[in-house]
């Protein structure tokens, strides 16, 4: 039997998700009001929250400075392809885990994810070095293939998840039809798994987006995304707080936008399989 | 569109953009990478003149200094010739000299007159008198103080004060109800924050870091007085949270009139003076204090540019080097800018200039950076070269965990005699393993 819920207890869970929800965004909210500012109302003490002279000034030096276009374009296509192609090897990788397990296939999956918790600069050299030897440095092929491979456990997990969710019987019954493997994957699992491999994709393009150690490492002018544009403004020596959050909002709104957008697909996707 | 096309598409896409990658770059550009501060963002405004004249493009890499500092040293340990020109410092400097990773400056044109770099700068930027980096800016440390303040508490600033003067005046000058820190001091943690102000610090208080056997000195008398002071000043005069202040913190605190005094580099001069400051039109400069020892408390710095060894654009890099740091260049900045903007500290000539002698920090910058000998910083020997560094190149790792312990106890959370155990402890453990010991 359901529950019911007094106007009271509704008003007070409904406040404490928005405080929640405020509390959580105002450093994102910070940054984009510390954008419109001067420098010097940027550090103003107390802080200056709305009442300040709102100029686009920072914004105006940011794009005069650097080629944010590069940088987006950089950012795009290293997150989006190392998200499809990390995608196209996990689909068949989480499938076997899921509808053919082994006995070592659980041992296989806690494999795959401690290799994230290896700190990554303990691979620095090694994996520079390679990049070296293979002329991938500065490239965003480099960059596309590294950022793959370090989000790829993480998006077996994930769809290994939701594909357990899916009754093996229906895949069984495309085989009786005779459906071939890449058929029941492309035509039978992939439909029915479409939320999972949606959030995954958005979970794992936000990942990328924000990577900022490997990105920072490899790239110099070529290949360099929004985090090496974003590196660009921070300084221990000088007060650039506010060109420095007019450049974070400029490397933050893309995907921003995309999360609104895609929120509904994305809560969907992470719950799927949660409540039964 | 099916699936299948879809991720026909995309493979194709991939194809295209990792060729594009590999595209060659115009055979007449450099890379740089370079440091975000004032000056050398103001540098790249002016790169489209040096292309101009000299048909040599330039492409910026612009980092964070932390990120700046792990980047190229990954760059030129591996010889991975990403850049054609780097900008390091004087910790750098003479190890990467050592080691060949640079390439000599040596044989840069006459016209440049290279003779005119201010020797503290030259000597820190060469390793057995070769210079390996061309100093773009240089700069000392010294005492920036309120003279409203100052006047108010009756007190008068020396030219060269002590450390005792500037603790009376720090009390004198607090005012906890108006929110006014006698004195805002560098307690964060890192080798070039406020590792770099305490060692710079107990060299006046005849400390050093090392014996000439290499052995830490951790555990002497002076370096127990030099933190016992600095924490005792601190607490008496200083900000809330002063172990967590850097560079940025207390440049906030002093534009915002929240301190008295201000020890920092000395191109924070051109920042409480500027447009940016609320306090600009009443600022006194004064050189780091000394204890009576024959040292005075203020570092010696300089961001440099150098061209790794190996470079395949090394005439395309001396050239870029020789317009970015010779005195046209100054010239053109000033004729655009003022001459307070000029970068500092690294020519004679500028200080020669009657135009920047009327400059109000000028004569104080050239002091105070005269007034620093890196190889002669401690009262008694020591086997390195550096005044805020020891120029090795384990000096780094061992200064960051040296730091975090002096700033946790600052925060209260050890005691000074706990921290200085440990530090005795982790340096020597360090020097040992390195070989030194």
């Amino acid at each position: 039997m359901a529950r019911s819920v007094t106007p009271r207890r509704k008003l007070l869970n409904t406040t404490a998700a928005w405080a929640i929800g405020l509390l959580i965004f105002f450093p994102i909210l910070w940054t984009i009001l510390t954008s419109f500012k001067t420098e010097a109302q940027a550090i103003a003490a107390p802080p200056i929250f709305l009442g300040f002279d709102w100029t686009l000034e920072n914004y105006r030096v940011v794009l005069e400075r650097s080629d944010y276009a590069r940088f987006l374009w950089n950012s795009i296509i290293i997150a989006g392809l190392s998200t499809l192609i990390g995608v196209a090897i996990a689909v068949p990788a989480a499938w076997s885990m899921a509808f053919v397990p082994s006995k070592r296939t659980k041992d296989i999956l806690l494999w795959m994810l401690s290799t994230k918790m290896l700190p990554a600069v303990g691979v620095l050299y090694p994996i520079y070095l390679l990049f070296i030897q293979l002329g991938l440095l500065d490239s965003r092929a480099g960059l596309v293939v590294v950022l793959m491979l370090i989000n790829l456990p993480i998006i077996v997990w994930m769809l290994y998840t939701y594909f357990k969710e899916i009754p093996g019987e229906i895949l069984e019954a495309a085989r009786m039809d005779g459906a071939t493997l890449p058929q029941e994957l492309l035509y039978v699992l992939t439909p029915m798994a479409i939320p999972g491999i949606a959030s995954t994709m958005l979970l794992n393009f936000i990942l990328a987006w924000n990577e900022a150690f490997w990105t920072l490492n490899l790239t110099a002018v070529n290949a360099a995304p929004l985090t090496a544009f974003i590196a660009s403004y921070s300084s221990p020596e000088g007060l650039f707080f506010a060109k420095l959050s007019a450049a974070s909002t400029m490397a933050i709104a893309p995907i921003l936008i995309l999360g609104w957008f895609s929120q509904k697909q994305l809560v969907r996707g992470l719950t799927f399989g949660a409540v039964k | 569109m099916s699936l299948k096309s879809t991720l026909c598409a995309a493979t194709a896409l991939t194809l295209v953009t990792a060729g594009g990658a590999f595209a060659d770059a115009h055979s007449a550009t450099i890379t740089i990478a370079t440091v975000n501060n004032g000056d050398m963002i103001r540098m790249q405004g002016y790169t489209d003149q040096f292309t101009a004249e000299t048909g040599i493009a330039v492409e910026w890499v612009t980092l964070e200094e932390n990120v700046l500092r792990q980047r190229v040293t990954t760059d030129i340990t591996t010889n991975g010739g990403q850049f054609d020109i780097m900008t390091i410092g004087m910790y750098e400097t003479p190890i990467w000299g050592a080691n060949g990773w640079l390439v000599a400056l040596d044989d840069l044109s006459a016209e440049y007159d290279a003779a005119d770099i201010l020797p503290a700068m030259a000597g820190g930027l060469s390793y057995d008198g070769t210079l390996f980096a061309a100093p773009f800016y240089g700069e000392s440390s010294m005492v920036m103080y309120r003279t409203d303040l100052m006047e108010a508490a009756g007190l008068e600033m020396p030219t060269a004060p002590t450390w005792t003067f500037i603790r009376e005046a720090a009390a004198a000058m607090t005012d906890r109800d108006a929110e006014i820190n006698g004195i805002c001091l560098r307690g964060k943690a890192g080798w070039g924050e406020g590792g770099a102000f305490i060692t710079a610090m107990s060299n006046s208080f005849g400390a050093r870091w090392f014996d000439m056997d290499w052995n830490a000195q951790f555990d002497t008398e002076a370096w127990a007085n030099t933190l016992n002071f600095f924490k005792g000043m601190m607490d008496e005069s200083g900000p809330a949270g002063y172990a967590t202040n850097g560079f940025n913190e207390n440049l906030s605190l002093f534009n915002q009139g929240k301190c008295g005094m201000w020890i920092d580099a000395t191109v924070a001069a051109s920042f409480v003076t500027g447009a940016d400051s609320t306090v600009a039109d009443s600022v006194g400069f004064a050189l780091a204090p000394d204890n009576g020892l024959g040292k005075r408390s203020n570092w010696l710095w300089a961001w440099a540019l150098a061209i790794p060894a190996g470079t395949q654009q090394e005439a395309e890099a001396k050239q870029f080097i020789e317009w970015a740091t010779s005195k046209d260049y100054i010239e053109l900045v000033a004729a655009n800018e003022g001459w307070a903007n000029v970068p500092p500290g690294a020519r004679t000539s500028l200080y020669e200039n009657p135009n920047y002698q009327a400059v109000p920090f000028a004569q104080m910058t050239l002091d105070s950076i005269l007034s620093a000998d890196p190889n002669n910083s401690t009262v008694e020997p020591s086997p390195y070269v550096g005044v805020q560094f020891a120029a090795i190149p384990e000096f780094a790792g061992i200064a960051s965990e040296v730091s975090q312990e002096f700033s946790a106890a600052y925060a209260g959370q050890q005691t000074v005699e706990e921290a200085l155990a440990k530090a005795q402890a982790i340096t020597n453990e360090a020097m040992e393993a390195a070989g030194y010991r």
